[in-house]
């Protein structure tokens, strides 16, 4: 348990969410997802919304001594930290000495900067999935021996341990895990509306899904919305990229499974994995970069896939899918391997009923 | 003479993590050594993997030019496969050229706006004329052009969000082509997109219209119409009102040959920027001979000590190596340090502003940021014609069935330069990866023989004021090539 941050430090209401944001053993790509916010002001959303940058590695002038110097003002209880932000995974390699990542001009591995600056924030959130589970960072071996803030894949743990927390605004007597806004990268939309809820005093830890992510996103699959629902229901699959078919059956898609909401806030305006033709490999899972199979293609057994929807018997889903299966319009079933209508919907010739 | 040494960093407004240590004697720097300080293993992960997950892995070394890591990848599937580029369906090449085109100029505009320019809103420089101005627009989350730019760049990533799912890593970007297929109505609504960037530039960027700029045929006619106007009119007047008072083009100078492996493919497979190996000396532009490309690693903390071509490349972490001062190893270019980047591109494709000011003043600060602003102008009417190319309702992409055994090779460009990936496919798997990213190069180590890379020659002589611990003109030079750490090291 962490201990509280000092008294004289604490946020007053009305007072601005001072956030600082680094980056370890990621690619850059929650940051640069974050400038892609659906706003025609990202600076000033966040002034709106009382956010305050303490300082970014992209978007801050301070370089150098100027920046060790604001973090040495943190661990000095001189300076609130309301929310300590980290992307990327945290790398203990080699041989749990944590020198694969050194803070530049400090000489000190990132992990300790991390670690320091934790015991002093308010708040720790880890944006994207390398900084909640270790993400694509821990692929293959883990040569760097990657690990997210507080879990390890799914398994407790990570960085801090898992009975890390931390108070919150003091006074609420709340206890914090980390805050994983997970995904791969993460959506702008997820770390905004988490940033702003936690400006305004309007997120709880109750407010977290069991793997410490926001409900307001991972209550959802990305299954939810799909346009290809209606290949989905017939079983009608796509055998290859570009094809309009559901990609459950062979093309790995993991949309039922994955809980975020995905195709109901689109990406980029209007995108999403399964809009872009490709499948879900649901990047907001712990241990995404490993599903034990290559990620385009679907693992079955008995010509059945292994993952089936979350919430689904086997024997119903195969009882279920024979049926559809059968019960398929033809025009479902043309388009669906096809990369474009080829059978387009009837026109009733009397009015529809 | 009397040295004193200065460690930079954290080095921010770049990609990735960079510290940069001087040697600093009589106000000038003396040696220059470029540390890239973080470690993440991709070649390492993918060895044994279906080689069709280089397609997930490769685009999240990077999440700012996370297309090219991917187009590289899926140039390398599709030579492994036998597919040449003349063999894609029309549709699908264009779709990667789109793509890749839209990150890079996003990748542009993020870096003149975002990275480069906020250094002119520092302190140091509150007494020149221009500075109130360029203080307005460019100072970081309040001046009122990088707040437009990043507002730009955003709606501009809605060309991605169609053609690509989503941005960074998208994984629309196939070996054969693109797994969207794009109909009438969204063809219509992208080309409306490009021309909103289009009014953005001419408007905000450029004050002029981009055949305008692109047709500037010498440093004489690009001064010629800095002067037709105020000082200010537009941020790339601006720009050339603080190069000239700063005197860049004396900045960060590089003399050596320039690598690009050429850009955007055609339908009949040669790119719309042809590549080659610019040789400033002889003023001509060679073949690149891939044959000649070599990664050393004798002062990276990775184990090997003698140079190898990528194809037999190994990378072991080795973190006690003597001698060692960065996770980067050192490519060359038969032997030779070589600069990639816009600049690069520009001098190999033989655009003739750019062929003019380097051969005055060589590559240096002023050069690399115009070669990129030019590419701003060059590149949206190639993507507003591809666009028009697109056939809806033809193919997006060839199927492309893999080999048990394969040696293959990826080459593309990033918006900081040439982008090499090396794969061999043994027994169906990945039995070894390696990357040559442009900032590899860029940023390069001493190699065996001492020779030092590319930025660490070009910080040799630039100045350092009394009491400086972060030198201005060091940040202007190491921003100049835009670099990408993450890339570097992967
Ligand atoms: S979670 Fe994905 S996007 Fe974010 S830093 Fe990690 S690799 Fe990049
Ligand atoms: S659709 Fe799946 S893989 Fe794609 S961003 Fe959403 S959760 Fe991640």
């Amino acid at each position: 348990m962490n201990a509280l941050p000092s008294g004289s430090l604490a946020r007053s209401p009305g007072e601005p969410l001072n956030v600082l944001w680094l980056q370890s053993g990621g690619c850059g790509g929650c940051s640069m997802s974050l400038l892609c916010a659906d706003t025609p002001d990202l600076p000033g959303t966040w002034r709106d919304a009382g956010i305050r940058l303490l300082w970014h590695p992209s978007l801050s002038l301070e370089t150098g001594v100027d920046v060790i110097t604001l973090m040495e003002d943190v661990l000095a209880d001189r300076l609130r930290l309301d929310v300590l932000c980290i992307e990327g995974a945290l790398l203990r390699g080699p041989n749990g000495t944590g020198r694969f990542h050194m803070l530049a001009g400090t000489g000190l591995p990132m992990i300790d900067w991390v670690q320091r600056l934790s015991a002093k924030a308010h708040l720790v959130a880890a944006v994207g999935s390398c900084a909640a589970w270790g993400g694509i960072t821990a692929g293959g071996d883990n040569p760097t021996e990657a690990c997210g803030l507080q879990h390890e894949d799914e398994h407790p743990g990570g960085l801090l341990g898992e009975s890390f927390r931390t108070p919150g605004r003091p006074g609420t007597r709340a206890e914090w895990p980390v805050i994983n806004i997970a995904g791969c990268p993460t959506h702008p939309g997820w770390v905004l509306d988490t940033l702003m809820a936690l400006a305004a005093d309007a997120l709880t830890p109750a407010d977290l899904d069991a793997l410490g992510r926001p409900r307001f996103y991972a209550d959802q699959l990305v299954h939810h919305g799909c346009t290809r629902n209606e290949y989905y229901e017939f079983k009608a699959s796509a055998e290859q990229p570009s094809d309009l078919g559901c990609m459950m059956e062979h093309m790995g898609c993991k949309g039922t499974q994955a809980h975020a909401d995905c195709n109901t806030r689109l990406w980029n305006g209007e995108g999403s994995c399964t809009r872009g033709g490709y499948a879900c490999i649901s990047c907001t899972e712990p241990g995404f970069q490993a599903p034990g199979h290559a990620f385009h293609a679907t693992p079955k057994i008995a010509g059945i896939p292994i993952g089936l929807p979350t919430d689904m018997p086997k024997a119903w889903y195969v009882a279920l899918a024979s049926l559809s299966k059968s019960a398929t319009p033809k025009r479902v079933k043309h388009n669906a391997t096809a990369d474009h209508v080829v059978v387009p919907p009837a026109i009733r010739r009397t009015r529809l009923k | 003479m009397s040295t004193t040494r200065l460690l930079v960093g954290p080095f921010n407004r770049v990609e990735g993590d960079l510290e940069v240590r001087l040697d600093v004697a009589d106000g000038r720097v003396h040696a220059a050594h470029v540390n890239a300080t973080m470690y993440r293993g991709f070649e390492q992960m993918l060895q044994g993997k279906d080689p069709h997950d280089a397609l997930v892995y490769v685009p999240r070394i990077c999440g700012i030019c996370s297309v090219s890591q991917s187009v590289a990848a899926a140039y390398a599937l599709r030579d492994a496969a036998g597919l040449t580029p003349e063999g894609m369906p029309a549709n699908g090449r264009h779709a990667l050229n789109l793509m890749l085109a839209t990150e890079n100029l996003a990748d542009h505009l993020t870096h003149f706006y975002l990275f480069f320019m906020p250094d002119f809103t520092r302190p140091v420089y509150a007494d020149r004329p221009w500075f109130a101005e360029a203080h307005a627009r460019f100072a970081p989350l309040q001046g009122h052009h990088a707040r437009q730019a990043t507002a730009a760049r955003q709606r501009w990533f809605t060309i991605l969000g169609t053609l690509g799912g989503k941005w960074p890593h998208t994984q629309s970007v196939l070996p054969g082509g693109s797994a969207r297929a794009i109909d009438l109505a969204e063809r219509l609504r992208l080309l409306g997109k490009v021309r909103e960037f289009r009014a953005f530039l001419e408007q905000t960027l450029f004050a002029a219209p981009l055949e305008a700029i692109a047709s500037l045929d010498s440093e004489a006619a690009l001064m010629a119409w800095w002067q037709q106007a105020a000082p200010d009119h537009g941020d790339l007047r601006l720009f050339l009102t603080i190069a000239s008072d700063l005197a860049l083009g004396d900045l960060g100078r590089g003399d050596g040959p320039c690598l690009s492996y050429g850009a955007y493919v055609q339908p009949d497979g040669q790119p719309a920027m042809r590549g080659g190996v610019w040789d400033a000396a002889q003023g001509l532009s060679l073949p690149v001979e891939l044959a000649q490309i070599t990664e050393d690693a004798t002062h990276a903390w990775l184990d090997g000590d003698r140079p190898l071509h990528p194809h037999d490349g190994q990378t072991l972490p080795d973190a006690d190596k003597p001698a060692a001062y960065t996770w980067n190893k050192a490519p060359r270019l038969a032997g030779r340090v070589a600069e990639t980047g816009a600049v690069a591109r520009q001098l190999n494709d033989g655009h003739p502003l750019i062929r003019d000011a380097v051969a005055r003043t060589g590559t240096n600060v002023f050069t690399r940021v115009l070669a990129r602003l030019l590419e701003l102008a060059r590149v949206v009417p190639l993507m507003e014609d591809w666009l028009r190319a697109v056939r809806p309702g033809e193919p997006w992409h060839q199927p492309t069935p893999l080999p048990d055994t394969a040696r293959a090779t990826g080459l593309t460009e990033a918006a900081r330069g040439a982008l090499g990936h090396w794969l061999r496919i043994e027994h169906g798997r990945i039995a070894n990866y390696q990357i040559v990213a442009p900032t590899s190069w860029n940023f390069s180590p001493r190699d065996a023989d001492g020779t030092p890379g590319p930025l660490e020659q070009a910080l040799v002589g630039v100045p350092v004021q009394p009491g400086e611990t972060t030198p201005v003109a060091v940040q202007h030079v190491v921003r100049s090539f835009d670099p990408c750490m993450v890339c570097t090291v992967h």
